[in-house]
This record gives structure tokens, C-alpha cells and sequence, in this order.
């Protein structure tokens, strides 16, 4: 259930960034300069990095770490 | 000049830093080691480095220069729309490859793909397309080099010798350092921009006057108002844009990149806060570019408004070529650097030259990553690792590096397109309608090879396609597209003033539906793999 509502979430969000409201207008101008066009995708990054969190948080392919832990039991080498 | 001498001691700092990368190798001759740093990146070089082998001259130079002539509309089109696919992708594909890599040793894409399909030339084939792809985006580094230090040193260093020393400078530290230098340097470069990205803005917005009247005296001009807004731009070419971010899971550089994790967990951060990263410097690129249109005493950008303008007004009275001119006239790819030299410090400017050097330089990755598939799948594939050992692989590696760095210096000078345009029709492009590759070697277990060589050949025919195209009709003069074909009111092709549209699509869209549909209609007419391979694959 949570995959079926992460999958619309992002769904939902790649909509979203049609913003087709904003189209023909730079009002309002937010903090005074900032193009309201503008500043909803820079809103929108913001938003895209919380749908990442909550991809990683719920949805992480954690049987793949397995699989390789299978494979290589001595991962634990010298990081850089 | 004292902004082009900073500039120089960075490049002497990054050059030390790759020859630093050469000795903590301790003189090793390991493929694995040269080509992936022994797959043993840390969590903050892996996020760093990964995010600068993405941000290029494009991102930087080519960003601003697309504010300052189309507006806010840049940042939608390639930042915010990055910021969603480009860390999706990490998070879907790149940790499949990664795992893969891992379990199976792979060091390439194409490694991955003839193990996946068992084919051994189709391989090649694709192998032959991604690096001719790949190769414009090398030249859009040295290109951002020759035009950074041309402008930072106010003309004095020229654009020759600029995109020279880049080159030099870019072959020494990943000649000796490998994909440990080059990951090394990408994060102290991206660290680098990052921190002194924050300071170009503040420093310019008070030297303009604050940015509050500069948007005022830009709303107040018929001419440069729609800049603050998209009106110019349709919903259709918009969306369109989407589909671009698609490459970059599928370019060579930054498969290989993911393939250099120590662990899996090292993608979260980077999946977490990529489009976080994208907005930092992104924003200030764009709105620093839309701004430059307010500078009215920097003979440059005078010069770039007033082509514009004639552009405009008297476009379509010119011949073709005039307006070619005229558009070579008006790109911004410096503005930003013009900026600089008008409204920051001295001791400044030359600090975010540097900075703006280091995301330019970017085309490092690229060129470690065409020698390590060079040498991995043509070399080593065809023998040459059996018969010569692993020491004269890498030698063969570091060769390579030469050769094409001095190649794409060669054709740098020969260029006439801007940087913008040269990476978005062909590197961009190709490498998205690449894409159902990967989604078809990784999640589908009916993708076949005769699918795979279907995209491929698709891609390479429809680059080649889009290119032959805007090269025998000439774009028109701003304002409506010529229609080449349509079929009644539906405008099938057109030729537009910024490139090509099929059904007021940009190519990208066509080209990625139709790889898409090749993958799944060739391969469901045509022989799978064998159950052993594909339960290697999708065993769980």
C-alpha cells in the first residue's frame, strides 16, 4: 500500500510541474523580486527532495544490499 | 588580470590534487582501481562528486545564457524538472547497476548489457554510439574553459589558449589520477561552487542596486517583461523538458560513477538532497542571467541585447545566415562572467571564476569514462587484456585520455554552436531515447538483444536525423516555426527558431516513445535469453 501511494505521490508531483497557472504572470513578486513563476519551482525542488526522502525511507530496495552481501560477505573495505 | 591568476592557482590546486590521487594509489596497475577507485567511495565524495560530474558548463554558463535571452522559464525547463527525474533515476537504476557491479564485476554499461542479452557486437554497437554521443559534452568542457578564462581575464587570456590550459589541466589529473582524482576533484570542485555561489549573488544583487529595482526596471520594458514570466514559451516544449533529465541515468559517466559506491546506503544521501543541490546552484545562475538584462553599461551585453533586437525586428528580412550571426550575437554563455568583472571585487571575481572553472571542468568524468569503456570493451573484450596483462589496459587507458582530449580541444576551436545548444540536440537527447535500455535490461525480463540493438540504432538514426534536418533548413526568425510538413491543422514538423518540433514536441519525446516501443515490440517478437542468465538477474 505504501509503494501504491509513493508511486502516486511522484506521480502526482511530475504533474505538478506543468504549472500552467503561473504561465503569463511574474505577480506576485515574492520577498519583493522573485517571480512568482520562479519561486514555485524553486518550492517544487524543495518538494522533490522530500518525496526522495520518503522514497528512501519506504521504499528502499534493501534485497538488493542483501544480494550483494551474499555475493560479497567482505564489503567492508577501505573507504575513501 | 589578477581574477585570470586565481583562476590559474586553482588549476595548479586541482592539477596537484589528481597527482596526490596517482600516489596515494601507491603505484598500483589495477584496471578496477584506475578506471573505479576500487569501488570504494565514501559517502560525501560519492554525493559531491556525483552532483558535480553532472554540473557542467552547461549547467553554469549555459543556464545563465538561456535566462538572460528566454527568462525564469530555464530554471522549470532543466532545474526543477532534473531535480525530480535525475534522483529518481539514482534511486531505481543506479542502485540496481550498482548491485550488479558488485555481484558481477561489472565496470561498464555495455559489460552489463552483452552479459544481460548475452551478445557480444551489439554490444559494440551500442559501445559505438554512446561514445559519439558522449564526445560533444568533452567539448562543451573545454569550450566553458576557453570562454571563462577569456572573460575573467577582461580578453587578455584568449579563448584558444583558455580552452588549452582546461584541457591540460583536465588530462594531468585524470591521466594520473584515474576515477579516484577525478572524484576528488569534482567534490572540492562542487564544494567549491557551492560556497561561492551563495556569495555571487548577494555581491552582485547589492552592486546592482538591489534586485528589487532591477526586477522593476525590467518589468517596466515591453521588451524584457515576458522575460519574468514564460509567455514565450509554449506548455508543449515545457513538458517536453521533462523527458531531457532522462539522460543522465543513462550517460556512461555517471553509470560508471554509480558503480563506485562502497555501499548501497551511500545513495541515500545523494538521492535525498540532489535536488536541493540542483536549486543551489541553479537558482542563482538563472537569476543572475534574467538580471544581466538590466546591465546597461557593460558594452557585452549591449552588444547581445542590441542583436536581439535586430534579430527580432528585422529577422525575417535577413538572409539565413545574418541570422545565425545575429543569434551567435545575442547568446549569454558569459554573462554571468560579465557580471562578475562589472560588480564583484577583484580578489572576488577571480575566486568565483574559479568557482565557476570547477563546474565547467566537469568534462573530466567524461572523458575517464569513454577510456574506461574504450578499454573495457573494446580492448579488453577483444583480447587485448589476455594477451598484454592489466598493466598495459591501464597504460592503453591513460593513452586514450591524451588522444581525446586533444581531439575534442581541436574541434572546440572549430565549434560554432553555442553551448547550450550543442549539449541539448545531440548528448541530451541521445542518451534519453537511451534510457528504456536500462529499464529494459533491469526490470524487464522479456527485453531482448534485438530490442537493445533496435534503440540503439533508432537513437544514432534519429540524431543524425534532427542534426541533418536543422542543417539543410534554416531556423526562421523569432516568432512562429516554419512547417515542413503537416496534416491538416496538425503541425507534424517544424523548423523553430531555437531547433525542431514534432507536434509542438521538442525530438526528445518522439525519440524516447519510440525507443520505448522498439524495446517492447522487437523483443516480443524475438528470442530470449537463456533462463539461467535471466535468473541471475531476477532471482528474487
Amino acid at each position: 500500500m505504501a509503494r501504491i501511494l509513493l508511486v502516486v505521490v511522484v506521480v502526482a508531483l511530475y504533474i505538478l510541474h506543468q504549472d500552467i497557472w503561473f504561465w503569463n504572470t511574474a505577480h506576485p513578486l515574492v520577498f519583493g523580486f522573485i517571480p512568482i513563476g520562479l519561486f514555485y519551482h524553486a518550492c517544487f525542488s524543495v518538494a522533490a527532495s522530500v518525496v526522495m526522502w520518503l522514497l528512501v525511507k519506504y521504499a528502499w530496495p534493501s534485497h538488493l544490499e542483501r544480494e550483494v552481501e551474499r555475493f560479497d560477505p567482505e564489503q567492508e573495505e577501505t573507504a575513501n | 588580470m589578477i581574477p585570470a591568476l586565481v583562476v590559474f592557482a586553482y588549476l595548479a590546486v586541482v592539477l596537484y590534487i589528481g597527482i596526490f590521487a596517482f600516489r596515494q594509489a601507491g603505484g598500483r596497475k589495477k584496471a578496477e582501481d584506475y578506471f573505479l577507485a576500487s569501488r570504494s567511495l565514501g559517502p560525501f565524495v560519492f554525493l559531491f562528486s556525483l552532483f558535480g560530474t553532472n554540473m557542467t558548463a552547461f549547467a553554469i554558463l549555459g543556464s545563465s545564457g538561456h535566462a538572460f535571452s528566454n527568462g525564469i522559464v530555464t530554471y522549470g525547463l532543466m532545474a526543477s524538472s532534473s531535480g525530480l527525474v535525475i534522483p529518481l533515476t539514482i534511486f531505481l537504476v543506479g542502485t540496481r547497476v550498482w548491485a550488479l557491479g558488485k555481484k558481477f564485476g561489472f565496470m561498464t554499461p555495455v559489460q552489463m548489457f552483452r552479459d544481460r542479452w548475452e551478445c557480444s557486437h551489439i554490444g559494440t554497437v551500442i559501445f559505438a554510439i554512446q561514445a559519439i554521443l558522449l564526445v560533444p559534452y568533452v567539448i562543451i568542457g573545454i569550450m566553458g574553459g576557453g570562454t571563462t578564462l577569456n572573460a575573467v581575464s577582461g580578453g587578455r587570456v584568449p579563448y584558444w589558449f583558455g580552452g588549452a590550459v582546461v584541457a591540460l589541466v583536465v588530462m594531468g589529473y585524470v591521466f594520473f589520477g584515474g576515477m579516484r582524482g577525478t572524484a576528488w576533484v569534482n567534490t572540492f570542485q562542487t564544494v567549491l561552487f557551492l560556497l561561492f555561489g551563495a556569495i555571487a549573488i548577494i555581491v552582485i544583487g547589492s552592486a546592482m542596486g538591489g534586485f528589487s529595482s532591477a526586477v522593476d526596471t525590467i518589468q517596466s520594458s515591453p521588451a524584457l517583461a515576458p522575460l519574468l514570466t514564460r509567455e514565450r514559451i509554449s506548455p508543449l516544449y515545457f513538458f517536453s523538458y521533462t523527458f531531457i533529465p532522462l539522460s543522465a541515468i543513462a550517460f556512461p559517466h555517471i553509470l560508471i560513477f554509480c558503480l563506485t559506491a562502497r555501499k548501497m546506503s551511500q545513495f541515500r544521501k545523494t538521492v535525498i538532497f540532489y535536488p536541493i543541490c540542483i536549486m543551489a546552484i541553479w537558482l542563482p545562475c538563472v537569476f543572475l542571467g534574467v538580471m544581466a538584462n538590466r546591465v546597461s553599461d557593460v558594452p557585452q551585453i549591449r552588444a547581445k541585447q542590441e542583436a536581439r533586437r535586430t534579430l527580432a525586428t528585422q529577422g525575417k528580412t535577413l538572409s539565413p545566415e545574418a541570422r545565425d550571426e545575429l543569434r551567435e550575437q545575442s547568446t549569454g554563455d558569459d554573462v554571468i562572467l560579465r557580471l562578475l568583472d562589472r560588480f564583484a571585487p577583484l580578489w572576488l571575481a577571480g575566486l568565483l571564476g574559479a568557482g565557476i572553472m570547477a563546474a565547467v571542468m566537469a568534462s573530466d568524468s567524461q572523458i575517464l569514462a569513454l577510456s574506461t569503456m574504450f578499454t573495457e570493451d573494446v580492448f579488453a573484450f577483444y583480447g587485448g587484456k589476455d594477451r598484454f596483462g592489466e598493466a598495459v589496459q591501464v597504460l592503453t587507458g591513460r593513452v586514450f585520455v591524451i588522444i581525446l582530449t586533444l581531439l575534442a580541444y581541436v574541434v572546440a576551436l572549430q565549434a560554432p554552436e553555442t553551448i547550450f545548444e550543442l549539449a541539448i540536440q545531440y548528448a541530451f537527447s541521445g542518451f534519453a531515447s537511451l534510457s528504456p535500455l536500462l529499464i529494459g535490461a533491469l526490470f524487464w525480463r522479456g527485453s531482448t538483444k534485438w530490442g537493445a540493438l533496435s534503440v540503439a540504432l533508432w537513437t544514432a538514426f534519429a540524431v543524425v536525423a534532427v542534426a541533418v534536418f536543422q542543417a539543410v533548413v534554416p531556423a526562421p526568425a523569432p516568432g512562429p516555426p516554419t512547417v515542413i510538413w503537416s496534416l491538416g491543422s496538425a503541425e507534424v514538423l517544424s523548423r523553430t527558431p531555437g531547433g525542431t518540433a514534432v507536434f509542438g514536441f521538442m525530438p526528445v519525446v518522439p525519440m524516447v516513445l519510440v525507443s520505448a516501443l522498439l524495446m517492447l515490440v522487437v523483443s516480443l517478437i524475438t528470442r530470449k535469453p537463456q533462463a539461467a542468465t535471466l535468473e541471475r538477474y531476477f532471482s528474487t
